[in-house]
């Protein structure tokens, strides 16, 4: 059984974000997940792989005592989906950040998810281009104002969750960099599905885009403004829990508990598993009045691309003639000279 | 005028019609034929770049060429013997390649007012305006005797119509007395699932195609070419494309790794991925990535893993490939890159042949970016040209590049099917030993002979450890040292150089020394070989000398050179082999042929060329 700690994933090597910067949490929520993960699921160490493009966060890998990968902007999806068609017993975790995943590697992320290949991605969504000192990014709010949009940007920027949903992912969560315990929880839910994990941390890069998240993460709004969705658990939140959604088959309303006879039966109850695509994209879209949503919003079953190739290879072995090179070199139409 | 049945010792018969008429298929079944009957051969399909482009244009013409002989065959033939031309588009199209010789067969049914003018004819006699009205023209209305010959099969009017390249395989195989039983057992074997109600009126027709040649008198002589004197043994065709696929199974079987392909598709190497998806009971694992990137990417991380890693394409796709390659040269991870090569730049002819990705191959990556790279020299070569391209990559951690192009991909010739026991095994550098809390794996620590670092996979108890494509120290620490930097790059390049220790020598065709040495490198090896042959049966003092390492070049290279007062590289591009040779022998006097049309080399041209500096 493997009896790892956090210590266990901590790398030699000096973390050289900024101080402030959200990624600290997100890896610290990390190292303190894999042990849990390796207890529920009897990993060791060794079967860890964790990738990254380009970008701040995606220096995550050398701070991780595992095998690790830092590859090229945009790359880290294709480079875990090698990893583990090539590999399925590995556990593969990705980090990537905003520009590296939706812009630069837009492509590779929607047709992982596509094809639900058994990888977990955590995408540090910080609204903006770091490394590069402060350009803005694919989910950067309209009209922000950036070295690279000094006037304001005139594109709408992606809601991942968004992305991610529409090319049917199986599992979608999304958290705050600061929610130490909702990530790890998140992160080892992720490691437990079998399918693409992406998990959205809103973080915060003090330095180029410092509070970009504080309209929902400012302590003392961020009871009202968001809500920690939980399987099976009522969607009630607020200061005082007495808010909730509602779902009339159309929209999502926020309501109050005790005002207009609402009682809490009425309050919608969260069922990440569910088939009904349309619900969780509502949940993960929820904005302006809405709370938005944190926490595992959709987490459902659906056959992985490693085990279909997996299958595929095993079936065609067992059904055919042809089980070494010499025996193909041979097939077929040959003729013999004498 | 009287019959005869002439021997010949080759030759030469070019199927031309729409991209529509099955010439490809027409085409290659003569060859498969004429491969099982003994004949040496080889063939050279020439097709547009469009699935069906406007019909009956000259730039909608497909056209497949075969050279069977009793002997030696290293060429798909310059100019042919038979020409057959479906439509007036095609004998336009190939008229140009009919020998003073030659038979040109006609379908007359489609030389009507249409057709000639959609081919554009200005004049009634299209034999005569392309200045080919003395060679022996056998003109047959080749759809209305396969109607005829079908009236009662019970097929529709457009399935019979299909039919008409049976009738003129047939008219082929009278001319040259080729036996039919082998089309027979193709026809019931591909119908007899599906369309069993295909193969009667296949096999009739065909026959009444063979029958109708030697009734008539059009046809002033008929041909046989002997058997060769093949080695003894088992052969079956193999394309070039094939060929390649099968040599990275071999290496995956020798090197006891998985085999891993992310690629793309896209012309002319989409086979190789098609023909490896096939073999899933090697346990070759393919994966059709979204994009060029995404294919050498899910490649780079399956080589992390411990796969022979493997990505395939063609000129546009090696550019979207080049910052990965560049990340397997940093992260210094065994990788195969094919790069079947077609006419460029961008688009540029998909379906012709080039080989202008020579110094894309070489430098096409940002910083100092050295990759092994080797190329196939003939169909059959691509096996051998895989296999030992994927052993250096395994063996010496390093990305390998392999150019084919076009022309080896698509053409064929028959092989003499080796067993694997000739092949070695292939081993690569697995990290071995146990290691102490302070004492850890070093991932680029280096062998002190060949510079080759070790292999450590994910899964391997205590080898945890980073690559990327920052720069590192040797322990596997970032490191932008100048010093550090300095030492890497110079490891790297020696690292690849050094593999010269490993690759057999360059040889030499002919004497080992005096006046012209002829060099080539990859796919223009049987032009240039049987050039050679025709100058030296000539008398002329000539070597030849064909190079499938480029990068690190053979060992002997400067001493084989040297030994020549000429030296003259022949390439399909405009001298980027030649200039590569010269910024590394500047004391050797090079002389170049070249050709950019993206089309083979005629022997003819060659011989002519290399003429002159004699």
């Amino acid at each position: 059984m493997a009896n790892l700690t956090f210590k266990d994933f901590k790398s030699d090597q000096e973390v050289r974000w900024c101080p402030g910067c959200g990624d600290h949490a997100v890896l610290a929520a990390l190292q303190r997940a894999l042990p849990k993960v390796s207890q529920a699921l009897n990993y060791e160490k060794e079967r860890y792989v964790v990738v990254s493009g380009i970008g701040c966060s995606s220096r995550l890998p050398y701070y991780m005592d595992t095998y690790g990968f830092h590859s090229i902007h945009g790359r880290a999806t294709a480079i875990s989906t090698g990893i583990k068609v090539a590999n399925p017993t590995l556990t593969v975790w990705q980090a990537c950040g905003d520009g590296d995943a939706l812009a630069i590697g837009g492509n590779h992320f929607i047709h992982a998810i596509r094809r639900n290949i058994d990888i977990n991605i955590i995408l540090f969504n910080n609204q903006i281009y770091g490394l590069t000192k402060g350009q803005y990014s694919p989910t950067s709010k309209l009209g922000a104002i950036t070295k690279t949009s000094p006037y304001g940007t005139i594109e709408h920027p992606f809601n991942p969750g968004s992305v991610v949903l529409g090319a049917k992912g199986t599992f979608f969560a999304r958290s705050l960099d600061s929610e130490l315990k909702l990530n790890e929880e998140i992160m080892t839910q992720a490691a437990l599905h079998d399918g693409c994990s992406v998990m959205e941390m809103l973080t915060n890069c003090v330095i180029f885009n410092d509070g970009t998240h504080k309209a929902i993460s400012d302590p003392a709004v961020r009871a009202d403004r968001t809500i920690v969705l939980h399987h099976g658990e009522r969607m009630i939140y607020g200061k005082n829990r007495d808010k909730g959604l509602t779902f009339d088959g159309r929209q999502i309303r926020s309501v109050t508990i005790g005002e207009n006879g609402v009682t809490e039966d009425d309050i919608l109850i969260h069922d990440a598993h569910s088939d009904f695509i349309g619900l969780h994209m509502a949940l993960a879209d929820m904005k302006d009045d809405l709370p938005v949503a944190l926490g595992v919003i959709r987490d459902v079953k659906d056959i992985t691309y490693d085990d279909g190739v997996r299958e595929q290879v095993k079936d065609v072995m067992r059904n055919s003639r042809i089980h070494c090179m010499d025996d193909l070199l041979r097939s077929g139409s040959t003729w013999e000279v004498k | 005028m009287k019959h005869k049945i002439i021997d010949a010792k080759d030759v030469v018969i070019r199927f031309a019609g729409d991209s529509g008429d099955g010439m490809q298929l027409t085409g290659s079944l003569f060859a498969d034929m004429s491969a099982i009957y003994g004949n040496e051969l080889s063939t050279f399909p020439d097709y547009p770049a469009e699935i069906r482009a406007p019909h009956g244009t000259v730039s909608g013409v497909s056209g497949f060429q075969v050279h069977i002989g009793s002997q030696d065959i290293n060429t798909p033939g310059d100019f042919c013997d038979l020409l057959v031309a479906m439509n007036p588009a095609a004998l336009k199209a190939n008229a140009k390649w009919c020998k003073p010789t030659a038979m040109i067969l006609v379908d007359e049914d489609a030389f009507d007012d249409a057709g000639m003018k959609k081919a554009g004819f200005k004049t009634a006699n299209p034999f005569e305006e392309l200045h080919v009205e003395d060679r022996a023209l056998i003109i047959a209305q080749i759809t209305t005797l396969t109607k005829e010959s079908l009236k009662d099969s019970g097929l529709d009017a457009k399935s019979i119509a299909k039919c008409k390249n049976m009738f003129t395989l047939g008219m082929a195989c009278y001319i040259y007395s080729r036996p039919l039983e082998y089309i027979y057992k193709y026809l019931e074997k591909k119908f007899s699932k599906k369309h069993p109600e295909m193969i009667a009126p296949n096999k009739k027709v065909l026959n009444d195609g063979f029958n109708y040649a030697a009734n008539i008198q059009a046809i002033p002589n008929t041909y046989t070419v002997a058997p060769a004197k093949l080695k003894k043994g088992l052969y079956r065709n193999m394309t070039g494309n094939q060929a390649t696929a099968w040599g990275l199974l071999a290496a995956s079987e020798k090197s006891h790794l998985p085999l891993f392909c992310g690629s793309y598709p896209i012309t002319p190497a989409t086979a190789i991925l098609e023909e490896l998806a096939i073999h899933k009971s090697l346990g070759a694992k393919t994966l059709q990535a979204e994009d060029e990137i995404a294919g050498i990417c899910t490649a780079i991380g399956a080589s992390f893993a411990g796969n022979l890693a493997v990505t395939t394409t063609s000129g546009p796709g090696l550019s979207l490939k080049s910052e990965a390659m560049g990340l397997a040269v940093m992260a210094e991870l065994p990788l195969v890159v094919v790069d079947v090569q077609r006419g460029g730049p961008s688009t540029g002819l998909p379906t012709k042949t080039e080989q202008t990705d020579l110094f894309q191959a070489l430098y096409g990556r940002n910083g100092e970016c050295p990759m092994v790279v080797m190329a196939s020299h003939s169909p059959a070569n691509c096996f051998d040209a895989a296999f030992y391209a994927s052993k250096i990559a395994l063996e010496h951690m390093t990305p390998v590049l392999l150019l084919s192009e076009g022309f080896l991909g698509n053409g064929s010739e028959p092989w003499l099917i080796p067993s694997m026991s000739d092949y070695p095994e292939i081993k690569p550098p697995f990290a071995t030993g146990v290691f102490h809390d302070s004492d850890r794996f070093k991932p680029f620590e280096r062998d002190p002979e060949t510079l080759v670092r070790k292999w450590a996979v994910p899964g391997m108890k205590g080898y945890e450890h980073r690559v990327g494509g920052l720069e590192k120290n040797h322990d596997g620490v970032l490191s932008t040292d100048p010093e550090n930097h300095a030492l890497m790059v110079a490891e790297r390049e020696a690292k690849v150089q050094k593999i010269a220790d490993f690759i057999p020598e360059l040889k030499v065709e002919g004497a080992a020394s005096g006046k012209v040495l002829i060099v080539g490198w990859g796919g223009t090896y049987g032009h240039l070989f049987s050039a050679y042959n025709v100058l030296k049966e000539d008398g002329k003092e000539v070597s030849f000398a064909h190079f499938d390492y480029i990068k690190p070049l053979p060992k002997n290279t400067e001493a084989v050179l040297s030994s020549f007062e000429k030296v003259i590289v022949c390439e399909l591009n405009s001298g980027m082999f030649v200039n590569y040779l010269r910024g590394i022998f500047p004391g050797i006097d090079f002389k170049q042929f070249n050709k950019v049309q993206g089309q083979p080399f005629l022997v003819q041209e060659l011989v002519d060329a290399i003429s002159k500096e004699l």
